[in-house]
């Protein structure tokens, strides 16, 4: 009899041209709560999708309670006993807790009164039994997100599991939820129940787990017990030791100052503080890194300076203007450009061709629509112009860009928002999902525009990518800048340790501005 | 892409056995591309087929059935006229839900927006009576607009003020605009002189748009056309046509660069409205020549199939338009041989069943499965 419940060896699984998972080993023993460690992209979420069946390991074994198994869906993943808590829960809103956790179940054919009647009584026992309560005959929608996790966890206990995958199950809770939820989780323990958690919270991995595996940009880093470790070495091993080296960023004279944020503050979805006061400047030749892991804000303030969400207090200097509710399209004529996070989901439209994906952000222009009528041959002309010297490999200007390579559509977002000649660009995880050699393109591209005058907000998981390219470096954490770190005092570890909130490091951010 | 994103793809992916007898399987491919006009071909051919059956059950003969609505809609200078003659709404109608459909508008109150047209247009001759001749046909053709635009807005505000779901407010209004007909011509609008008829006195010749030849076709298929003309050049050739392709292939990009999406679906549902509106209101001048009970047989809801199967391009629904109005048409002939004319309900219905199910379909890959996966 093995001791393992969950061993997968030699796991390797490509998208295209990115490996999400490199020769990965991964074992989780009978009865223990695992924690999978890593940031964002680090592969566990595409781990955690084989073992359920979602999807299929290039190469590589799996096996499950000892025994060798080919996981080709979630069905068959189910049949193993492997359930799975997804992050966004797989709940019919309009249905009551009950109806939810015997959707799918095949036994009897005749579902009378009776028949409902003693599932509930027995569906109640089993939730008892596990110290899960949460309202049996309300529609979902109206329970908590905390309670919601409740019903998924007991639907997929229900069904038999008995090595549950609980994917970032914190990310949507409250403090108090998650202290529950962890409570729950010893209790299945104790139950016999092997869990695994995925998770980048170091907290909740020291709280709540009994080993844990540290995954970094598709490799597994370490297997530690929780009792050897500290939360100082977790934060080290998942940001990574490989120190950015040889990489001279040219330097130069600081300009003018562009923007000046003060005491920024920004509610984001659900009226949660996403951004609490915060402050910094950015100067012309300016690259201005933020670290920090993702969902602590990054995104709220490129929304916020790019006019996609308003500030609710604040202020905010451009160019020596200060900005009040403004409109995306006064900021894109006021010189700022971005890169947005997910280039196909905001930052292209995959149907259209070449030139209408060039035109978004200038077709207003006179030089490209006269009398409202889009100059259709000059355009063309300008966008050849455009791919020829930005790189953009595309077999014609009219095939969707869609079918271009990820690398090839992040030139051609750069080509875009650079055109523009921008006075400061903000950047979200612009090398995210590309080869080296297109990562490479957009560093030359971001530090070009370092040199021509632009400033540059850089906001990257990549800790290798801000320390490399970044003249200052701002680490947030929880909405706040919990650290300001100059170029030349930029230290891995310290930026690590700042990156999972547990340590603060205030310098002075900005020379007090002339605000009015 | 992100990975988020990729396992929602992945999961979508139909999954058949490979052990079984059949030894292929569908792949889901949501880039594959299919040249544009196969689908709506092919799925009105396997429509046909389908209603052959029926026809075959009823004891008779499909080929002719089909002969004698061919013959019927295309076979004489009557059909062909009149087949245009239920071709022209069908076409406003269909570029009106066809640009609410190209930036995911789901509008399907065209049938409400017509009949308000056509009482925005009837108003005109009842409220003022006295007017110089010429002047009553541009009018009503603008009343009509305006009154179906409005209807249309009616639509629009909720969905962009309080996200309430257009297909359902846009459905809802139909029938209030049926209600609202209804009330008109059974009661402040009815003919006094009309025997008790649900409609309005008969309009005077200046309240009518002329006639094409010797047939009840009249100026609003011209006025059809140049619509058709405008809108093509509108969205191929401006920064307004730009701004709808680009909210068409992704709101959220739109809005990244600063297109105000609210404006835009509050005009284009203003537009969709007023060129149903403008639909309705040629009936009543050029048709009907009153506004009465039942003054749509669904030209509305029709619309929809008829811009599906042009798949939203403005210039191809010229020929779906005409397709559908045959087919009405032809649905009258075929009672000369014993079958209801609701045979041409019974067809579209097939084309749009099929219409979707092709759409759905093309985007998958039967491949021979292969023992190692």
């Amino acid at each position: 009899m093995t001791t393992y419940a969950v061993e997968m060896q030699g796991i390797v699984k490509t998208f295209g041209e990115v490996v999400a998972c490199n020769h990965v080993n991964f074992s989780v023993k009978k009865g223990e709560i695992h924690a999978l460690l890593g940031e964002n992209g680090a592969g566990k979420s595409t781990i955690m999708s084989m073992l359920s069946g979602i999807y299929k390991a290039d190469s590589g074994s799996i096996s499950i309670h000892g025994h060798t198994s080919r996981i080709r869906s979630p069905k068959e993943s189910m049949e193993l006993g492997i359930g799975m808590v997804h992050q966004n829960f797989r709940l019919v809103p309009t249905l009551t807790a009950i109806e939810n956790i015997i959707l799918g179940e095949k036994k009897d054919v005749w579902r009378g009164a009776s028949w409902r009647a003693r599932k509930e009584e027995e569906i109640a026992i089993f939730a008892n039994n596990y110290g899960l309560i949460f309202p049996m005959n309300v529609p979902i929608w109206h329970l908590s997100v905390g309670e919601q996790q409740r019903v998924e966890i007991v639907k997929t206990l229900y069904r038999g599991a008995d090595i549950i995958i609980f994917d970032e199950p914190t990310s949507v809770l409250t403090p108090g939820e998650a202290d529950q939820l962890f409570e729950t989780m010893k209790e299945l323990k104790r139950n016999g129940k092997t869990m695994i958690i995925t998770t980048h919270k170091l907290k909740e991995v020291m709280t709540v787990a009994d080993e844990i595996s540290v995954m970094r940009k598709g490799e597994m880093i370490a297997h530690i017990k929780r009792e050897d470790t500290t939360m100082q070495e977790l934060a080290q091993l998942m940001v990574g030791r490989d120190l950015s080296q040889g990489f001279e960023l040219p330097s130069i004279e600081n300009g003018k100052r562009i923007l000046i944020v003060e005491d920024l503050l920004v509610k984001g979805e659900q009226g949660m503080t996403a951004l609490n006061k915060i402050g910094f400047t950015i100067h012309e030749h300016e690259i201005v890194g933020v670290a920090g892991v993702a969902g602590n804000g990054q995104k709220e303030l490129a929304e916020a300076l790019t006019g996609l969400i308003h500030w609710q207090d604040g202020t905010v200097i451009l160019n020596k203007e200060l900005l009040s509710k403004p409109s995306v399209q006064s900021l894109i004529d006021k010189g700022i450009a971005h890169i947005p996070e997910n280039r196909m989901k905001s930052g292209l439209a995959g149907d259209l061709g070449i030139v209408d994906n060039l035109l978004f952000k200038t077709y207003r222009n006179k030089e490209r629509t006269k009398f409202s009528l889009l100059q259709k041959k000059k355009n063309q002309k300008w966008a050849k112009e455009l791919i020829e010297k930005f790189d953009v490999r595309t077999p014609d200007l009219h095939s969707p860009v869609k079918q271009l390579s990820g690398g090839n559509q992040q030139k051609l977002l750069f080509a875009r928002e650079i055109d523009q000649e921008p006075k400061l660009i903000i950047a979200l995880h612009p090398t995210q999902g590309l080869d080296v050699g297109a990562t490479e393109a957009v560093h030359n591209m971001l530090i070009k525009l370092r040199a021509t005058g632009s400033g540059v907000l850089l906001i990257s998981e990549d800790l290798d990518e801000v320390m490399q390219l970044s003249d200052k470096i701002l680490v947030i954490y929880n909405g706040q800048i919990q650290g300001v770190l100059s170029r030349d005092a930029a230290d891995k570890d310290e930026i690590g340790q700042l990156m999972a909130g547990l340590e603060v490091r205030k310098e002075p951010i900005y020379e007090s501005a002339n605000l009015h | 892409m992100s990975q988020r994103t990729s396992i929602e793809q992945a999961t979508v992916e139909i999954k058949t056995s490979n052990k079984g007898v059949f030894p292929y399987r569908f792949e889901y491919n949501p880039h594959k591309k299919t040249n544009s006009f196969i689908v709506p071909i092919v799925s009105t051919i396997v429509a046909l087929i389908l209603c052959a059956i029926f026809i075959v059950i009823n004891g008779m003969n499909p080929l002719t059935v089909y002969g004698k609505m061919v013959q019927g809609a295309f076979g004489s200078s009557f059909g062909i006229s009149e087949t245009l003659l239920k071709a022209t709404p069908l076409l406003l109608c269909a570029l009106g839900v066809g640009i609410a459909y190209r930036i995911s508008i789901w509008n399907i109150g065209a049938e409400g927006q017509f009949i308000l047209g056509a009482i925005g247009a009837t108003a005109v001759t009842i409220f003022l009576p006295n007017l110089p001749g010429p002047l009553y046909i541009p009018l009503m053709v603008v009343a009509g607009i305006i009154f179906g635009g409005l209807w249309g807005l009616f639509t629009a505000i909720p969905r962009t003020y309080f996200r309430v779901n257009e297909l359902i407010t846009s459905l809802m209004l139909n029938y209030v605009a049926l209600l609202l007909l209804d009330y008109l011509v059974f009661e402040p609008w009815r003919d006094p002189e009309g025997f008790n008829f649900p409609g309005t006195p008969l309009f005077t010749p200046f309240q009518m748009l002329a006639t094409i030849g010797g047939t009840r076709l009249n100026q609003g298929l011209i006025i059809a056309v140049v619509a058709v003309s405008v809108f093509t050049f509108l969205l191929a050739k401006t920064k307004w046509g730009y701004e709808l392709r680009l909210l068409g292939a992704n709101p959220t990009a739109a809005a990244y660069s600063g297109i105000k999406v609210n404006k835009h679906i509050l005009l284009v549902m203003m537009i969709s409205g007023g060129l149903a509106g403008l639909a309705g209101s040629i009936e009543v001048s050029g048709v009907a020549h009153r506004l009465m009970y039942g003054i749509s047989p669904g030209y509305g809801y029709t619309a929809i199939i008829v811009a599906w199967l042009a798949k939203l391009n403005p210039f191809a629904m010229i020929f779906t338009s005409i397709f559908i109005g045959g087919l009405i048409v032809g649905g009258y002939s075929v009672q000369t041989i014993g079958l209801p004319s609701s045979m041409s309900l019974m067809l579209q219905g097939a084309i749009l069943l099929c219409l979707i199910a092709g759409e759905m379909l093309s985007k998958f890959r039967l491949r021979k499965a292969t023992g190692e996966e």
